[in-house]
């Protein structure tokens, strides 16, 4: 075999130079990973150290009694009864309920309209389409908050009041809130009624939560609009047209025959926007929603317990994001194509 | 029928049914822009951007001071000249060799019509309308210069060139914040557009290093590297920025040793690249994905070591891949920046808010929301159209 002068001298034949165990296949690893571990060590044991010091010296070592005590503040808009004499915890539990009951009314939201645009950008409408693309185009690259601000002081806060206020059967939009039909005491439906200049009615959504939900709604459902999109995208064309020649409209097609077959693709990517979705709804503070965020803001400004604070912030919506997780693996599981 | 004819019939009134859609969307679309016409024109009051402009593009930077920032723009629009330029005077297999091509001519217009236009539209004195016309004139001669003269440089300047571009970094921040001579300005002072960029491309320029380590981490084989990166990238990616962004401005005095801890500007910035690289970790991570496993082995039996195959042969491909994805992270994340506002930062979104608060400018909030909504949506959709040209650029078939 000719050798190539290029390779270099040779070892002589029974002689290979021996690896260095430094570079040893079984070694190398072990001391990469002694490496990484000794640093993150050292620095978490760093920032631990500073820590405790720290909050030693300002007198904050880590406690939960302050949950106990009285708030001192109100909430304006709540589920769960809250006023100023109530301990920190009820105020905080009052904020989860806040955030849950805006998360879950815009993820069955978003999820509506976001479905109606990804289907409308399969329309034989060319219109339909361009103006589908349009709004997904236009929405996602406009920062969420700055539409969130825009819901509430451009929109919602120039509604009229008074009689000037939208009024359709049994729903009035005004500057004070939306009011809505319901039972009232004894079983019997009352609708928006005007007393006094002031609207009263079963039912009534303050302008905060309807800007939140507004905002967060038109955002998201532009994100799942896509996700839906890409989903529809990936059922192959044959099945549209196999679906159309036995005579099945466009309509009976995309819900008999595609989605189906789309949900498999949709769900994973739904998984995602619905828990940006909950991450989002704490920017309600930016509209003066007290969700979970806002309270926790208000309890650290009045106590100074940041650690304890944070703690809680981080470990709630974690497990909120798990909990969707959960719920949309399960989901996953379910709409899978079951095979032989 | 013409052709014309047949095809807006088939698309637009294919059934009655879909001619009704038609019509009302047409009612829809004209009285919308109705609309957002009469009221921009008439009703609207755009004083408010035109008192606040300088507000609005820096903040509350001392008037003294700002020649550096102009400095600055000059440097920058110099450096967009000259880049742009040497890309074009290379010839590529992609573009058929044409130094000018008609994109390059569209971007020219927009530049000029923008240095043109905006300025008097925005009522700036006569002297700094001029400023903005010599600096896009800059801008264009170099692109010319460049382009004409480009290839005629020395082999070994051409490339040292692009290590200009970290260093005209290092020197914006000089020139911003002072130092080396200059008098220091401090971060408190920094606002409007020049903070919004500050933060967004200091985060963008980190988190893509850390972001990389991160998805090689991820996929590695040593379980005690991929647990770390999880939980690094899980912690992120779980909690909302906001809330981060509030561990940032309250722990972060207590995580450190008294008085180390940064300016609150700066500390905002590393909370943003970290929560950043924990997103940019995942989009590489899918583009690592998509390398075939036999390419790592193929460059190691070359006998590549493992990081040089990384460098070499893997990353390449993955990055190519990931491309799409990564920068609708970075658009993201300078969308994120709006959120510095609520801790109290004076970005675009914190200046607004205080120019709101002027009672001279009480209620003038949908000219201002719709000005910056304007504004992110030009910068987001011209990030999206730069990824999309890479894309191509990039893309092997084109170059073969």
């Amino acid at each position: 075999m000719a050798r190539s002068p290029s390779v270099g001298p040779s070892p002589a034949p029974g002689l290979v130079t021996p690896v260095p165990w430094w570079r040893h296949r079984r070694v190398v690893p072990w001391v990469v990973q002694g490496a990484v571990a000794l640093t993150v060590l050292v620095v978490v044991a760093f920032l631990l150290g500073n820590l405790i010091r720290n909050l030693t010296a300002a007198g904050l070592l880590l406690t939960w009694n302050w949950l106990g005590q009285p708030a001192g503040f109100d909430i304006s808009e709540t589920l769960l009864p809250f006023n100023a004499e109530l301990p920190y915890w009820r105020g905080l539990a009052a904020g989860l309920v806040n955030t849950l009951r805006v998360v879950i009314t815009g993820l069955v939201g978003s999820t509506l309209v976001g479905t109606l645009l990804g289907m409308a950008s399969f329309s034989g409408n060319a219109l339909l389409r361009g103006l589908t693309r349009t709004y997904v185009e236009v929405v996602r690259n406009i920062p969420l908050l700055l539409q969130l601000v825009f819901w509430y002081f451009v929109v919602f806060l120039s509604l009229p009041n008074g009689t000037a206020a939208l009024q359709l059967p049994g729903v009035v939009l005004a500057k004070s809130g939306l009011y809505l039909a319901g039972f009232g005491d004894g079983l019997h439906w009352i609708g928006p009624q005007l007393q006094n200049g002031v609207w009263q009615a079963p039912l009534r959504l303050s302008v905060e939560f309807g800007a939140l939900l507004t905002g967060l709604i038109a955002y998201t459902a532009a994100f799942i609009a896509e996700v839906v999109r890409g989903g529809i995208a990936a059922v192959p064309k044959g099945q549209w047209e196999a679906a159309s020649s036995l005579g099945l409209s466009w309509w009976q097609t995309l819900i008999k025959v595609v989605l189906p077959q789309a949900l498999r693709v949709i769900v994973p990517g739904l998984n995602t926007q619905f828990i940006s979705l909950a991450k989002n709804s704490s920017l309600a503070v930016a509209v003066g929603y007290t969700d979970l965020y806002s309270v926790a803001e208000t309890t650290l400004n009045q106590t100074g317990r940041a650690v304890e604070v944070v703690l809680l912030l981080l470990g709630t919506y974690l497990a909120l994001d798990l909990f969707i997780s959960l719920l949309m693996n399960g989901l996953n599981r379910l709409v899978q194509i079951r095979e032989r | 029928m013409t052709p014309l004819l047949r095809r807006l019939r088939q698309d637009l009134f294919a059934t009655p049914a879909d001619g009704l859609v038609t019509v009302l969307l047409l009612a829809l679309i004209g009285a919308g822009g109705f609309a957002v016409l009469h009221w921009a024109l008439g009703q609207a009051q755009w004083a408010v951007i035109r008192a606040n402009s300088t507000l609005f593009a820096v903040g509350r930077y001392p008037l003294d001071q700002q020649w550096r920032l102009w400095l600055l723009t000059a440097l920058l629009a110099a450096a967009t000249g000259l880049s742009w330029g040497m890309l074009r005077s290379h010839p590529r297999p992609d573009r058929g060799g044409s130094l000018w091509p008609r994109n390059d001519w569209m971007a020219v217009g927009m530049v000029a019509l923008l240095s043109l236009a905006l300025p008097s539209l925005l009522g700036l004195a006569l002297p700094l309308q001029l400023r903005w016309w010599a600096i896009a004139a800059l801008l264009l001669l170099l692109r010319w210069l460049a382009g004409r003269f480009g290839p005629l440089l020395p082999a070994p300047l051409k490339r040292c060139l692009p290590l200009g571009l970290p260093l005209l970094y290092l020197l914006g921040m000089v020139l911003i914040g002072g130092g080396l001579a200059l008098e220091p300005v401090s971060p408190s002072q920094w606002g409007g557009l020049m903070l919004t960029l500050l933060e967004s491309s200091f985060a963008i320029l980190l988190c893509f290093p850390l972001g990389v380590l991160l998805a090689l981490g991820r996929r590695s084989d040593l379980p005690l590297l991929r647990w770390g990166s999880v939980v690094y990238i899980e912690f992120f990616r779980g909690a909302p920025l906001i809330t981060l962004l509030f561990l940032g401005q309250n722990m972060l005095g207590f995580l450190l040793p008294g008085g180390v801890a940064p300016e609150r500007v700066w500390r905002a910035a590393w909370v943003l690249t970290l929560f950043a690289a924990a997103y940019l970790a995942e989009a590489v991570r899918s583009g690592l994905a998509a390398v075939p496993r036999g390419q790592l082995e193929a460059a190691r039996s070359l006998g590549l070591s493992t990081p040089q195959a990384f460098t070499t042969v893997v990353l390449p491909q993955a990055l190519r891949v990931a491309l799409p994805s990564m920068v609708g992270q970075f658009i993201s994340l300078l969308q994120d920046t709006t959120l510095l506002s609520l801790i109290g930062l004076m970005e675009l979104l914190g200046t607004a808010r205080t120019v709101m608060a002027n009672p001279a400018f009480l209620g003038r909030n949908a000219e201002v929301y719709f000005t910056l909504a304007v504004l992110f949506w030009c910068c987001c959709a011209a990030l999206g159209l730069g990824s999309r040209a890479l894309e191509r650029r990039l893309n092997p078939s084109t170059l073969a």
